[in-house]
């Protein structure tokens, strides 16, 4: 086997996995050892994925799976925010009574299925990839097992999840059926009409990650789950999952059916624009916080979709830088999220909120920040990941898509504002605890600065990004 | 001259809110007082310099600094011609007078309204500097958070709903105008305002451009009929915040006007001469109508701002050399009175906590000091001749004469209102005898005030009389600006005959 030290981070985490999971069985009140030994086993595939990262075009395993910039990128996006959502999560679960080993033990397969998914170049390998990401989350969503609304979400995204796997499935074998090959690679060159099954086939596979992504019309299952797992997992599904599938998005789209793209290019345009009004528009109405980012998020996933939607590496680059700050504004927001606490108990309704600015002026200016950052206004990040979605846009003169996204990210503006109301204008109610974990701390403090002075120097995520290229 | 002085300006007030940020409060905020007031005197100081060492007698962009910033799309490009200078020298005067009356009005949150304030210092002047419309997106739109803020902590009753408003309002407007940017980098190539003087934007695409950038600078204008937020942000603001958003930055939608509807699109800025004509004239007319039947004292200034802004949107189309400068002129003078009177406003609020105008009356009698001094801006915004509003309107008369009658005429009829609602207005509030027994015992100005409100009132009557040197500053680049404006206009109907 050539190449093998290519997916040495993948050999490591699962290896990693099931010794940790022995420990954890072997040993009595080992969960915070295994917690623990998880970051540091993310942070060890961190080193070995940066070394890796020069490497450009190889296959292994007869082109059923691809290093590339793309994956290197992907897969060191998947590691850093899953290294932050655990390290900021950790206190959470420990107060809410679920810091038990399946926990890290299941993150961390789940990560595995995302680096599969990232890399595969292959129908099947992908289909293991996502299969595996989506059981750890299934379990993981109804974590807090007492809890109703947990058990429900858990359901409800297995329920629904396996209907969209199910019709993935199904893409794939008339894709297969119409093509005669698994293999990326295989299929562009096998292809070379129009064919109405293979269409079909893209659709459906189209469908299935749409779901995973949540985005308009598949995103039902979103504010749900999102309010119904424990918070520790919320910000895993904003997160983790979109990145994995957006890289598959990214390789499905523009490896085997690049010359298909009028066949698909406006179901992308129509799931981007819906999901960006849609998610603007519902959130609205939200007062519960969680599922507030489950609406702001299915709108985010509109405008990464809109820079897939152009078909230029432009519009990839764009998605890609697009997912990168999404990732940041996420992280500070349930970040501040993890900091409304009192007495034990954790507090994620927006009337919460009110007054925080005068019992906790620093963390009321973070989540002004991750806001008016996820509400896109200069100078902050979010504005500059918008800025280069609309630049790819524009230049393929998709005008209409550029308006609408703008004028979506107008109304999204409100519900934004309307939590910066809460929390600056409002009359004040109790405090919250102080006494916060380091890693917490961190988490916030990391992604904060960077959104707030990302506009400095807007170039080195641009240059690094700019390597990736696929078309 | 290689010390990046427009630079230092943009940045020296945001050195200073980080200061103020990292600060320990202590109980008296002594500390960050004199810093605020420190850095805003010295940015000021600055601007002045500025104004000494720049050379007048040529049309060109001067102290250009260009960096990369977004490697391989942007750069950050920031230089000033004549028309921006004034601008910044207008910004670096009022902000600290803003500070020196948040100091002595502001009673909570103290330290965040100082931060919020020299935040927007920093934006308003890179927005007058920028040469680069992405730079001037970003510190345009950048402005909306902390006058939001502003708006919102500090307001009055309905505080929420107008900065909603005001943030919804401009977020809209502008939103067209980046969809403008992008394309015009892709059209053009670049997004660099010199660079795009020179080879100019093709004509097909003028018409739908020149209005996306319409869509943001008309909401912050304001123009009828996108003016509503206006009075209600004014109204529900601190006073600092009134003064900020009057002085300032409504005149980056002038500005905007001139550097980028004209400069870049003069095609279609020809082409749509009428629709800012009859929009200006009914801001003009028909906004003064309404100050006319205000109670509230702020919302008669707001709405006699939009009138006032409407006087500015006409001269600048007039597209004569009296027309821009008047148009300038009155920005300027606008600043200034405008600034003045919301001080004013705010003086006796802070005493009575009441802006309705029947609650006053009388006070010649127990504030003489404060009726000198409303007086002169009183007159300064009525255009008497010996103020700089007079300069700016009658030159706007001058060009609008020269181009189209009737649109004098009309504009001419708002002149008259302007002195009704005006001097109805000082005469309720100053004259007449004290109804409200209340009022028997109100303080005149105390110190700050008086510092405040004479520096505004003495550069508003010696420019009046003076004007020499403002004409000076902007002669050349208004007259090369005209110049290029119709060198562009010949060749395009050359090329349509």
């Amino acid at each position: 086997m050539e190449n093998i030290n290519l997916i040495t981070s993948e050999i490591f985490i699962s290896l990693s996995l099931m010794s940790l999971l022995i420990l954890g069985v072997f040993k009595n009140n080992s969960s915070s050892i295994v917690y623990n030994l998880s970051i540091f086993t993310l942070f060890l595939s961190l080193l070995i994925n940066l070394n890796l990262f020069s490497f450009n075009n190889f296959y292994l395993f007869n082109g059923a799976y691809k290093v590339d910039h793309l994956s290197n990128f992907m897969k060191v996006l998947v590691i850093v925010s899953g290294i932050f959502v655990m390290l900021s999560s950790s206190k959470y679960l420990k107060i809410n009574k679920i810091f038990k080993i399946e926990y890290p033990i299941l993150l961390l397969s789940s990560i595995l299925g995302m680096f599969i998914m990232i890399s595969s170049n292959d129908l099947m390998v992908f289909y293991l990839g996502l299969e595996l990401q989506s059981l750890a989350l299934y379990v993981l969503a109804s974590f807090k097992r007492n809890d109703q609304l947990s058990s429900e979400s858990g359901l409800k995204y297995f329920v629904l999840s396996a209907l969209s796997s199910g019709l993935l499935l199904y893409g794939c074998s008339l894709i297969y059926g119409f093509s005669g090959s698994t293999n990326f690679d295989q299929i562009s060159n096998n292809i070379n009409e129009v064919q109405y099954g293979l269409t079909l086939g893209i659709v459906f596979i189209l469908v299935g990650l749409a779901f995973k992504i949540s985005a308009v019309p598949f995103h039902m299952w979103a504010p749900d789950v999102y309010q119904g797992s424990p918070t520790s997992v919320t910000i895993f599904f904003a997160i983790l999952p979109k990145i994995a599938a957006l890289s598959v998005f990214i390789r499905f789209l523009y490896v085997p059916f690049i010359n298909l793209i009028d066949q698909w290019q406006t179901i992308i345009i129509f799931v981007s624009i819906a999901s960006m009004v849609f998610g603007a528009v519902a959130a609205i109405g939200q007062r519960n916080l969680k599922r507030l980012m489950a609406y702001s998020s299915i709108s985010h996933m509109g405008f990464a979709l809109a820079g897939l939607a152009v078909g230029t590496n432009e519009g990839i680059q764009s998605s890609i830088i697009y997912i990168s700050i999404y990732l940041l504004m996420n992280l500070a927001f349930f970040s501040c999220l993890f900091m409304l606490k009192r007495n034990d108990i954790y507090y994620e309704d927006l009337s919460d909120l009110s007054g925080l600015s005068k019992n906790h002026p620093i963390l009321a200016l973070c989540l002004l920040i991750s806001l008016f950052s996820l509400a896109g206004i200069p100078p902050l990040a979010g504005f500059f990941a918008k800025f280069y979605i609309f630049l790819a846009v524009i230049k393929e003169e998709m005008y209409f898509l550029a308006i609408v996204g703008l004028l979506s990210t107008v109304v999204a503006a409100f519900y934004y504002l309307r939590v910066i109301k809460t929390i600056y204008f409002d009359s004040q109610t109790e405090k919250f605890d102080i006494n916060h974990d380091i890693g917490l701390k961190i988490s916030l403090l990391v992604s904060t600065v960077i959104i707030l002075i990302y506009f400095i120097y807007p170039s080195p995520l641009q240059a690094l990004i700019s390597k990736i290229v696929i078309l | 001259m290689n010390f990046p002085i427009l630079s230092s300006l943009i940045l020296l007030p945001l050195i200073g809110s980080v200061f103020i940020f990292f600060n320990k409060s202590s109980e008296k905020n002594r500390a960050i007082k004199y810093v605020s007031i420190f850095i805003t005197f010295s940015n000021f100081l600055l601007s002045l310099y500025l104004w000494y060492i720049f050379d007048k007698s040529i049309s060109d962009f001067q102290f250009i600094e260009d960096r990369e910033w977004i490697s391989g799309l942007i750069n950050y490009k920031v230089g000033i011609d004549g028309i921006s200078i004034l601008f910044v020298v207008l910004t670096a005067f009022i902000t600290p007078l803003c500070v020196i009356s948040v100091i002595s009005t502001i009673k909570y949150r103290l330290k965040d309204f100082l931060i919020a304030i020299l935040i927007m210092e920093s934006l308003m002047i890179g927005v007058f500097c920028s040469l680069d419309l992405v730079v001037f997106y970003l510190f345009f739109e950048g402005g909306l958070i902390p006058m939001f803020l502003i708006i919102g902590i500090w307001g009055g009753e309905r505080r929420v709903y107008s900065a909603f408003k005001f943030f919804l309002y401009t977020l809209l407007g502008s939103v067209l105008m980046l969809v403008a940017i992008i394309s015009i980098y892709w059209i053009a190539g670049t997004t660099d305002v010199q660079e795009l003087y020179k080879i100019g934007i093709d004509q097909k695409y003028q018409n739908l451009l020149w209005l996306a950038f319409f869509s943001s600078f008309a909401v912050k204008t304001p123009m009828w009929p996108v003016h509503t937020w206006l009075p209600d942000a004014h109204v529900e603001a601190p006073t600092a915040g009134s003064v900020l958003l009057a002085a300032i930055l409504l005149k980056m939608a002038g500005y905007g006007f001139i550097r980028f509807s004209i400069g870049l699109f003069p095609v279609a800025s020809e082409y749509f001469v009428p629709l800012v004509y009859v929009l200006s004239i009914i801001a003009i007319i028909y906004t003064s109508l309404v100050a006319l039947m205000q109670d509230d004292m702020k919302k008669l200034i707001a709405y006699s701002s939009v009138a006032h802004m409407g006087f500015v949107t006409l001269g600048i189309f007039t597209m004569t050399q009296q027309g821009i400068e008047g148009s300038i002129i009155q920005m300027i003078s606008h600043g200034l009175i405008s600034a003045a009177l919301f001080l004013c406003v705010g003086v006796i609020y802070d005493r009575r906590h009441t802006r309705q105008i029947k609650d006053y009356g009388g006070l010649v009698s127990v504030m003489p000091k404060y009726a000198i001094l409303f007086m002169i801006f009183t007159l300064g915004a009525v255009g008497l001749p010996g103020t700089t509003g007079f300069v700016g309107e009658f030159l706007i008369l001058l060009g609008a004469f020269k181009k189209s009658f009737i649109v004098a005429i009309f504009a001419s009829i708002g002149v008259i209102l302007s002195a009704a609602y005006m001097l109805w207005l000082y005469r309720r509030v100053v004259f007449g005898k004290i109804v409200n027994a209340d009022l028997k015992n109100i303080v005149d100005l105390n110190k700050s005030e008086k510092i405040i409100l004479w520096t505004l009132a003495i550069p508003s009557i010696f420019y009046g009389f003076y004007p020499e040197p403002i004409f000076n500053t902007i002669d050349v680049s208004i007259n090369s600006l005209i110049q290029t404006y119709n060198a562009n206009l010949d060749i395009y109907f050359a090329g349509k005959n």
